[in-house]
């Protein structure tokens, strides 16, 4: 899995591209959000427009990302999910747990300023 | 009607994990399946594979998993065994329950049941059996050698 971040108006927007799998995405999720906090970077949209597939270990990394950023008094939203993901999300019930957008600009104004 | 039957033993390492995806990816579309049932039965496949490497045989290198494909006119019957110390499904947690929605781990015998038509889990003290079908809709091999 491949991973960039851009900021936009405050928001750290991390673009994840490939597969969220066990020994594969699940740690670059993991150390790039961990990264993201430790630097005070507290707002975090992870665009998932690109992710093709995510196992079981990836849908508990990104719970991870989600309790992880509130702890720290932080917000990490998903951006743009696959039907694959979003399908995912829908059947463990996490679809009304995370935020998700579907508009980047829309997704970094619902940040509290 | 002759069934094809293949079978594999594996180590218990992550590579067993993706390759056992890829593997039931291949034996899916072969039998016919559409791209989402391709997607759930690797899925399913892919998550019996991680319970059988890491929390069967914990990546133990002298324990092998076996992995064996069985279709038949009606199903494709998938059978994973690790040489664990047996799983007992009944004390896995539901993942769906308000207080273990955000847990991040135990999703993964869910899943499985989620994608495939049937699952039995048969532990043992030598280690845990999973079988799970899919039934096949429709025959592809025959609707090719029916008269135009």
């Amino acid at each position: 899995m491949k991973s960039s971040t851009r900021q936009v108006d405050g928001v750290t927007i991390v673009d994840l591209s490939g597969r969220i799998t066990l020994g594969e995405g699940s740690v670059v999720l993991r150390e790039t959000v961990r990264d993201l906090l430790s630097k005070g970077q507290k707002k975090i949209l992870l665009n998932l427009g690109d992710v093709n597939y995510i196992d079981s270990s990836g849908i508990g990394e990104l719970v991870s990302a989600f309790t992880t950023a509130k702890n720290q008094g932080g917000e990490l939203k998903l951006l743009n999910l696959t039907k694959k993901v979003h399908d995912l999300l829908q059947i463990t019930k996490l679809y009304t747990v995370f935020d998700v957008k579907d508009d980047e600009a829309a997704g970094v104004k619902s940040f509290s300023k | 009607m002759s069934a094809d039957r293949v079978s594999y033993t594996l180590d218990s390492t992550l590579e067993t994990v993706n390759n056992a995806e890829e593997t039931a990816s291949r034996m899916a579309a072969e039998a016919g399946f559409d791209d989402e049932e391709i997607m759930k039965i690797s899925m399913a496949v892919r998550e019996a594979a991680i319970n059988a490497v890491l929390h069967g045989n914990a990546y133990d290198p002298s324990k092998k998993v076996t992995l064996a494909f069985e279709r038949t006119a009606r199903d494709l019957v998938i059978v994973i065994r690790d040489q664990g110390k047996g799983l007992d499904a009944s004390r896995i947690p539901d993942p769906l329950a308000p207080d273990n929605l955000l847990k991040t781990s135990g999703r993964g015998i869910f899943l499985i049941r989620s994608f495939m038509d049937v699952v039995e889990i048969h532990p043992s003290h030598t280690g845990t059996e999973l079988r799970m079908i899919k039934h096949v809709h429709g025959n592809p091999a025959d609707s090719k050698e029916a008269p135009q």
